[in-house]
């Protein structure tokens, strides 16, 4: 049975407040803050980027249970931050974590969900016979326009995951995607910052897409809300998750392990599969887990998600740090040194 | 540092993969192909270091060479790798906690860039360990 | 093999000078060489000079044969060659004019060093610099030259528990030498509050702790000691020549704060003068870094290993202390055409035993030596002269 067989995630250190980023604006913070449900997002270190952070997230899977990275043969990074525009992150990362040459590998984009479609392309590999195991990962520094609402959530981080058959610590069951032509949000190519359509990014995009995947796995496996454990959604605010799954029946309660984005910002490709992983971090066994991604453009993967005892027996999940040991002691920065981290700043080329 | 330079040691660079004298059972990282010891009668083979080390000695750099992936004060150390040698490295932390003694392991980073269009320099820095 | 000596030296102002290219400086301190033993060029059998980076700073290479050729000797055909040895080209330079001149292979041999440095940006200046350390392992992950010496600072300072005033008297020191040398690049005394106060570089290390980027030439001419009364009243004679090698990287050596390729070439030196420390009446040593200046004269053995920031700060090394360090202004107070150091310490040490010294004149001076570094420690070279 396809599923997870380790997981790792990295946040970096750094955050700014909302309430720092609302003084250089001039704006109310605690209306920003009320109507995002965000407080503050994680920030890179002037060294970090897209790839480092995919590193680190893959390393730490790695800590957490004895994978030979030569048996893994294919790496897909999804990210809107890619280093390059041409010359794939998941070759830098094979390298890194041991499991070059002999592998293939893609970079993925598609806005906020490259990571869960990486984990979809795993599972097709893993399942077909293909390959052993597959590292699906998510990471993104994203970028917010200066002064845009963007500005206020979007941070840094990703998560890792090696898909496989052999004693998966949770099984993927299923998984559906509902995918269409929607420009709610996007960036063209050379420009520094992404463009969105404001509130048309909500029902048209959002909303739309994550209830047609939501609902057509759930219809397709027979299933309600109440038969899950926990759920995940894609989380560019803390109220886009929380009335999407009121909608679709889920209660408070279910989400509330996977919903980070109070305390770190929208992560973009690491947006759900770090929620997941936050998820993971407390689940038991035979505990279940719905997962509904979204990336603008349009389109959402949901998942269908069980523990086994794996989670308890084959891995060991103190090896590597926690979601909610990474939001842990961090470093505050004010706007002028965020910009520095950004490289929002023209410097002298 | 041209592309052909740095590709060429980016196992040692990402991965801490030195070598190891089989003959008299040093270590080298940074790696050496010749073994100072048993020079000719010296079997080397790859080892790849865990990453984990000491601070030897290190200080706190104000002023940096135009290139370098975070401009501002960085503390450069020298480490002792737990398997001997001794390597040279930034160690990421608030300079002020740098001292000699503290225990570091490998972290991945970015070290350089070759301007707005060359290549990214990756490599291996060092973090505290908590 | 025969005996060397000094018969003629030159050397340029040191500074930086805008006006002068590499050729200019090479040529005057050939020529001030020349005029002083008395001699024309057609006399020179061959030449040596030391320059670390012609390449990196002047995009010029094949400097031997540039010097020969500017120098006006290309009608002779004479033999010439650069030596280089990161900082210690200079030092090097010397050794392989007096090894031709012992051997009997030539008679009279120019040993000349040059840099010309500030025809290229500071960043790019700093950078090729960091060629004379490990570039692969030391440069390339964030180590800069004032880095790899403010980190033996901090070991030297963490065993022994030198104090950071201690460390600043040696470039105040520095400078009450090169106020009063006419060649120096900075001739004015500071106080210890002036090294106290300047900006950080690197930790513990401050700007006045640093030697300068600087252009200048010297050049000094050697003969058979049988032949040095043709050219000169004062010859002074070449007791000694050394050389030794370390690591390149400050990462591999045995003790961080310990040259030991500095140990090794004193303790050669002295054993092949036949002399001690005792018989030695000034040093120049290579003072980069102040604090290359503190384990210069422990690793030369003038004092004991941890005790030079007390021996420095008690006076024990200005002009009339117990052993003179640097009486020419060192790197620090002088300047530091790279190349050119090793050169215009031979110079300062032949000034001193001609009494021709003026205001930093050491009295009776009769045996001089100089020490030479290239990198953090991997090349050095140390020379003993003295009055004939």
């Amino acid at each position: 049975m396809v599923g997870i067989i380790t997981y790792g995630v990295y946040i970096p250190r750094y955050r700014i407040k909302v309430e720092e980023i609302a003084r250089v604006w001039g704006a109310n913070a605690a209306e920003i803050s009320g109507g995002l449900g965000v407080f503050e997002k994680s920030v890179p270190d002037m060294d970090e980027d897209a790839a480092t952070i995919a590193v680190e997230a893959a390393r730490n899977a790695l800590l957490r249970r004895k994978v030979d990275p030569k048996e893994i043969g294919a790496v897909y990074v999804g990210s809107e931050s890619h280093p390059y525009a041409v010359k794939p992150t998941a070759c830098t990362v094979g390298e890194a974590i041991g499991a070059t040459p002999e592998m293939t590998a893609a970079d993925y984009e598609f806005a906020c969900k490259a990571g869960t479609a990486a984990i979809q392309t795993c599972m097709g590999l893993v399942k077909s016979g293909m390959i052993r195991y597959g590292l699906a990962i998510g990471s993104d520094v994203s970028q917010g326009a200066p002064g845009d609402a963007l500005e206020y959530t979007a941070a840094a981080g990703g998560a890792a995951y090696v898909i496989g058959n052999d004693d998966p610590i949770a099984t993927i069951n299923r998984t559906a995607s509902f995918t269409t032509d929607t420009p709610d949000f996007w960036r063209r190519e050379g420009q520094n910052y992404p463009r969105h359509g404001g509130r048309f990014t909500g029902e048209p995009g959002y909303f739309k897409h994550v209830k047609g995947a939501s609902t057509l796995l759930l219809s397709q496996l027979k299933k309600t809300a109440k038969d899950y454990t926990y759920a995940v959604f894609h989380q560019p605010n803390a109220k886009f998750p929380q009335k999407v799954a009121k909608d679709l029946g889920f209660k408070p309660e279910q989400i509330k392990p996977g919903l980070v984005v109070p305390r770190l910002g929208n992560t973009y490709s690491g947006a759900s599969p770090v929620g997941l992983a936050a998820t993971l971090d407390i689940a038991k066994p035979g505990d279940t887990i719905f997962v509904c991604s979204f990336g603008s453009g349009a389109g959402s993967d949901a998942f269908d998600i069980t523990v086994t005892d794996a989670i308890n027996d084959k891995i060991d999940r103190a090896a590597a740090p926690s979601v909610e040991k990474l939001l842990q002691n961090p470093i505050y920065l004010d706007y002028a040194r965020y910009a520095k981290h950004k490289g929002k700043l023209v410097m002298q080329v | 540092m041209t592309v052909a330079r740095f590709w060429r040691k980016i196992p040692q660079r990402y991965n801490l993969v030195g070598t190891k004298c089989e003959t008299c059972g040093r270590h080298f990282f940074p790696p050496r192909t010749f073994c100072p010891d048993c020079r000719r009668n010296g079997k080397i083979v790859d080892h790849k270091f865990a990453g984990f080390g000491t601070v030897v000695t290190y200080s706190v750099i104000q002023t940096e060479p135009d290139q370098f992936a975070s401009p501002g004060p960085y503390v450069l150390a020298i480490i002792k790798l737990d398997e001997g040698p001794q390597m040279t490295s930034q160690v990421i932390c608030d300079p002020k906690d740098a001292k000699i003694g503290m225990r570091v392991k490998s972290a991945f980073r970015r070290i350089a860039t070759d301007g707005e269009s060359g290549i990214i320099h990756y490599g291996t820095k060092f973090v505290p360990v908590e | 093999m025969r005996e060397v000596a000094v018969i003629g030296v030159g050397c340029t102002k040191f500074g930086e000078h805008w006006e002068r290219s590499f050729r200019d400086l090479f040529v005057e301190a050939g020529a001030l060489a020349l005029e002083d033993a008395k001699m024309s060029g057609d006399q020179i059998d061959a030449m040596y000079v030391g320059n670390m980076s012609a390449g990196r700073f002047i995009e010029q290479e094949h400097i031997g044969a540039l010097i020969a050729d500017y120098a006006g000797m290309t009608g002779r055909h004479i033999p010439s060659t650069r030596v280089e040895a990161a900082c210690a080209s200079g030092g090097l330079a010397f050794r392989q004019a007096v090894i031709a001149v012992a051997s009997g292979i030539e008679d009279i041999v120019v040993a000349a060093g040059v840099e010309k440095m500030t025809d290229v940006e500071p960043g790019a200046s700093t950078d090729a610099l960091t060629g004379a350390a490990d570039r692969e392992w030391e440069g390339f992950v964030g180590a800069t030259f004032p880095g790899l010496y403010a980190m033996i600072a901090t070991d030297y300072m963490h065993k022994y528990k030198m104090t950071r005033e201690q460390l600043a008297h040696v470039a105040v020191k520095n400078h009450y030498n090169g106020a009063r040398n006419p060649i120096a690049q900075f001739p004015n005394e500071i106080t210890l509050d002036t090294v106290l106060k300047s900006t950080m570089v690197a930790e513990p290390l401050r700007l006045f702790d640093c030697s300068p980027i600087t252009d200048g030439a010297a050049a000094v001419i050697v003969a058979p000691l049988d032949r040095a009364k043709e050219f000169t009243d004062t010859p002074i004679r070449v007791l000694a020549t050394a050389q030794a090698s370390d690591s390149i990287a400050l990462h591999d050596r045995r003790d961080i704060s310990t040259l030991d390729a500095t140990v090794a070439a004193g303790q050669r030196a002295f054993k092949m003068a036949k002399l001690s420390h005792k018989d030695i009446d000034m040093v120049e040593v290579h003072d980069c870094f102040s604090i290359a200046e503190i384990c210069a004269i422990e690793d030369l053995g003038f004092c004991k290993k941890g005790t030079a920031g007390k021996f420095t700060a008690d006076g024990e090394t200005a002009l009339g202390g117990k052993i003179p360090v640097n009486t020419s202004g060192g790197l620090k107070a002088c300047g530091h055409p790279v190349g050119a150091t090793g050169i215009k310490q031979v110079y300062e040490i032949v000034q001193q035993l001609r009494s021709e010294a003026g205001k930093r004149q050491v009295d009776g001076a009769k045996i001089g030596m100089t020490h030479n570094v290239g990198g953090t420690g991997a090349t050095v070279a140390v020379h003993i002269l003295g009055r004939v």
